[in-house]
């Protein structure tokens, strides 16, 4: 899903730029003044496991191949704001020093696996497990989903930028500029391989690694409180325990 | 919580050294072809996509040390330079956070 340069003609990577700045922005005051010490290595381990997983390409029959991208289990464990942050880095990064998606497109990418992935991933998640115990198991199968629909919807907005490629940047006898093909054949190529391959192993990386962090520390997770903080506040709101 | 980071970096750890299966992969995603692949879908490249992708030369491209064989070439030497790629991935983009997240929570 890293875009290259050439893909993507000046409307809509200029457009991208305008959108992409302040969120960024956004997500960097958000950052200093939401994150924990304690979050910190989680911060920065998000930022490496993202980079070092979108390495591992899956091979689709028809030739073409494609990855994860790891920023649903980001987005619920440092929050969809500090995933922005993370994963950004981390594509401007490949970018940059592997020519893994282009200069010109890295705020497209960043869009679609930096914004796309953990902001849905996030609200899939908290909309699907509710009011739920955080120590449920059916929370396990909401990451999952969350995994699976972020990742799909992110190849889905992929689809739709370079599927309007053909209609905002051709020369005057309508020879295309840029990529060609429309969307009508843009989204479902992305879609399909997204859907019912890379988003399924992302689905899982997703209820594994959430899993793993439910048995062991639940108070890691984004918006929930440790056990220190909960008697904290209860001592505060004048219960003794 | 410190076990926790210190599992979840084993893990990491483990998948640096796995990385290179993701070379077994042969083909190119899609809607990522290089200008050359693209003329063989399509007969021409087109004016703008072949100005463009000229814009940058990265250092190490295709996450592979420069100068040196391809997969098809040497499976050794290309699963090294990738494996290579994915530590400095992994110290920059960690550290650089880590910098940022240490930096945040000063005040």
């Amino acid at each position: 899903m890293h875009i290259p340069d050439g893909y993507l003609g000046p409307h809509t990577y200029i457009a991208f730029w305008i959108i992409m700045i302040p969120i960024w922005y956004y997500a960097g005051q958000k950052l200093s003044t939401e994150l924990k010490s304690k979050q910190v290595p989680l911060l920065a381990l998000s930022a490496a496991f993202s980079f070092v997983i979108m390495m591992f390409n899956i091979p689709v029959p028809g030739g073409s191949t494609g990855h994860t991208v790891g920023g649903g289990i980001i987005a619920i464990v440092i929050g969809p704001w500090a995933a922005i942050i993370a994963i950004s880095v981390t594509l401007v990064l490949q970018a940059m020093i592997f020519g893994d998606g282009g200069i010109t497109a890295i705020v497209t990418n960043c869009f679609n696996m930096g914004v796309v992935v953990p902001f849905v991933a996030y609200y899939a998640y908290k909309l699907i497990s509710g009011n739920l115990e955080i120590t449920s198991s059916t929370r396990v199968i909401a990451a999952a989903i969350a995994g699976w629909i972020s990742l799909t919807m992110a190849s889905f907005c992929a689809g739709i930028e370079l599927g309007i490629q053909p209609i905002l940047e051709h020369t005057a006898n309508g020879v295309p500029l840029y990529i060609p093909y429309t969307w009508s054949v843009t989204v479902p190529a992305m879609v399909l391989e997204h859907a019912l391959a890379f988003s399924i192993l992302e689905a899982l990386i997703t209820a594994v690694i959430f899993a793993y962090i439910q048995r062991t520390d639940t108070s890691v997770f984004y918006g929930e409180k440790s056990e220190a903080e909960i008697n904290r506040t209860e001592i505060m709101n004048g219960v003794t325990i | 919580m410190d076990e926790m980071i210190r599992n979840l970096s084993i893990g990491l750890i483990l998948l640096i050294i796995f990385a290179p299966l993701g070379l077994l992969a042969a083909g190119t995603a899609y809607g990522e072809w290089a200008p050359d692949e693209l003329k063989d879908r399509i007969g021409f490249v087109p004016h703008g996509l072949e100005e463009l992708s000229d814009l940058w030369h990265a250092p190490l491209q295709d996450y592979n040390i420069p100068h040196t064989p391809s997969f098809k070439d040497s499976k050794l030497v290309s699963s090294a330079g990738y494996i290579l790629s994915a530590v400095i991935g992994v110290i920059v983009s960690g550290g650089f956070l880590y910098f940022i997240g240490k930096k945040a929570t000063k005040h």
